[in-house]
């Protein structure tokens, strides 16, 4: 049976799936991970940057963001984080380095994104809502976020799919999730459980992936307002 | 592709070659005592630390060069024919959206712990952002301009090679800017498959509880992005001194929704 196979087989073992250290264990944690760091990461950066969009100020600020979090190693981001909470935040253990580095990857891109998003909105048609009454609030929330809403969303939804992704570094640093696999499968030589890690994560980034490209097409994304 | 644990290339190599060997080390819990730099230990490991970064530069430079040569004549083809477009571009999405150690995992059995896995992964990453913004880029010739040039009698080659790509180039190296940053932050990924890099310091840092080494590998790796895009930069000023940088940026920007993570 070709390697292939045996990982098929250690993913079709139902003993693999159930208990502690099982995939379904490890999935979650790898969701929970996800939900969270999408949540904060979001609310830092997509009010900021609706707000700097909105002001049309700060724009070299937001522009370069991304290319400062593209620059930035998210393994080293991950071992400063490890080394700054281990004393304070031990437990669980790497769960804290790996949010936080995650976090760090997510804000920039989301940040730099929105802003562009916002300043693509045709000044006319910005000038024309204040011409008819409209507050700087009404603006923003009425006009600016949906117009922009669309181009947010396909980042959020790059975003959440790098999240996902990333994650499974954190298994490096003695987080769980389903990048756990892939570092025991390498530590001990354990080829299928190797394999089987690395499937269920890219398998869980494309499925991410295609959820987000289906929430994306529901016309209250497309159209945010508040 | 039969390839099994027994031959695999690394079965039975020595403890020490383990290229991950990490374990949740609770009872490791401890006061990180030290600095974040020891000038003593950089002065003694400049030679390992510039045969590192030498190692970065060049799986860099190996990926981008032929992420390049594969999307250059893939990106033309799209940009001709609209048809094409759309399946080589989810093709490209779906290797872009598989986590790079999930990546170098599935390889690993099959290539081994070499520079080829290292280089597969690097290049299926770059060819995303590659093929969007030379696709980006020929679709913002103006159609009058290529009109022009065919009324004067250019062939589609001569088309290709003497207007569209001249004035497509910007973007299109913008797009080389932001895969070869992208790819320099990817290459400390490779370290886990023994790989070298600047990453290699980083893992040493983990794994000997020192910060020394993570944090000269993780400045060196933010210097060289940040030393590769404006170099990349000032040869596109060069090559294109007519562009607004304001525009090429609008145009890069809507183009790279999906490239604007860096993530691993």
């Amino acid at each position: 049976m070709g390697l292939l196979g045996q990982a098929l087989s250690w993913l079709a073992d139902g003993s693999h799936w159930v208990g502690t250290g099982g995939v379904l264990q490890r999935l979650a944690e790898h969701l929970q991970m996800f939900v969270l760091v999408m949540l904060i990461a979001s609310a830092i950066a997509l009010p900021a940057g609706l707000l700097i969009g909105h002001a049309r100020r700060g724009a070299f600020l937001a522009v370069n963001a991304a290319g400062v979090g593209r620059a930035l190693p998210t393994f080293a981001v991950l071992f400063f984080a490890f080394r700054l909470t281990l004393r304070y935040l031990p437990r669980p253990f790497g769960f804290w380095p790996t949010l936080i580095a995650l976090v760090f990857l997510a804000v920039p891109p989301l940040l730099t994104n929105t802003f562009v998003a916002v300043r693509g909105v045709d000044p006319d048609t910005i000038e024309a809502a204040r011409g008819i009454g409209m507050a700087e609030r009404q603006v923003l929330l009425r006009l600016e976020l949906p117009l922009a809403s669309p181009l947010m969303f396909d980042t959020v939804r790059t975003v959440a799919v790098q999240v996902a992704a990333t994650a499974t570094l954190g298994a490096v640093f003695g987080w769980g999730g389903l990048g756990r696999y892939i570092v025991d499968g390498f530590a001990s030589y354990d080829y299928p459980q190797l394999l089987a890690g690395a499937i269920l994560v890219a398998v869980l980034a494309v499925v991410i992936d295609a959820a987000f490209g289906v929430l994306g097409r529901l016309p209250a994304l497309r159209r945010l307002q508040v | 592709m039969g390839a099994t644990a027994a031959s695999s290339p690394w079965s039975g190599s020595p403890r020490s070659l383990r290229p991950l060997e990490v374990s949740p080390r609770v009872e490791a819990v401890r006061a990180p005592a030290d600095a974040l730099i020891d000038w003593s230990w950089l002065a003694s490991h400049t030679s390992t630390i510039a045969h590192l970064a030498g190692q970065h530069v060049k799986l860099t430079a190996i990926a981008v060069a032929i992420g390049l040569a594969i999307s250059f004549p893939v990106g033309v083809v799209a940009y001709r024919h609209r048809k094409v477009y759309a399946p080589v571009s989810s093709f490209a999405g779906i290797l872009y959206t598989i986590p790079s150690l999930a990546l170098f995992a599935l390889l690993v059995p099959y290539t081994g712990l070499s520079t080829v896995t290292a280089e597969i992964g690097l290049v299926s990453y770059t060819l995303l952002i590659l093929i969007r913004n030379i696709v980006a880029g020929l679709h913002g010739v103006p159609t009058d301009v290529q009109e022009a040039a065919r009324g004067m009698g250019y062939t589609d080659r001569q088309l290709l090679w003497r207007v569209e790509v001249p004035l497509a180039m910007p973007v299109i190296i913008a797009g080389i800017r932001i895969a070869t940053v992208t790819t320099i932050g990817l290459v400390t990924v490779t370290a886990l498959i023994g790989q070298g890099g600047l990453g290699a310091l980083i893992l040493q840092g983990y794994r000997q509880d020192f910060s020394t080494p993570a944090t000269v590998g993780a400045v060196l790796s933010v210097l060289l992005a940040v030393a590769a895009d404006v170099v990349l930069l000032a040869i596109q000023r060069v090559l294109t001194p007519w562009t607004k940088p304001a525009e090429v940026r609008d145009v890069v920007q809507r183009a790279n929704p999906a490239a604007a993570v860096g993530g691993a």
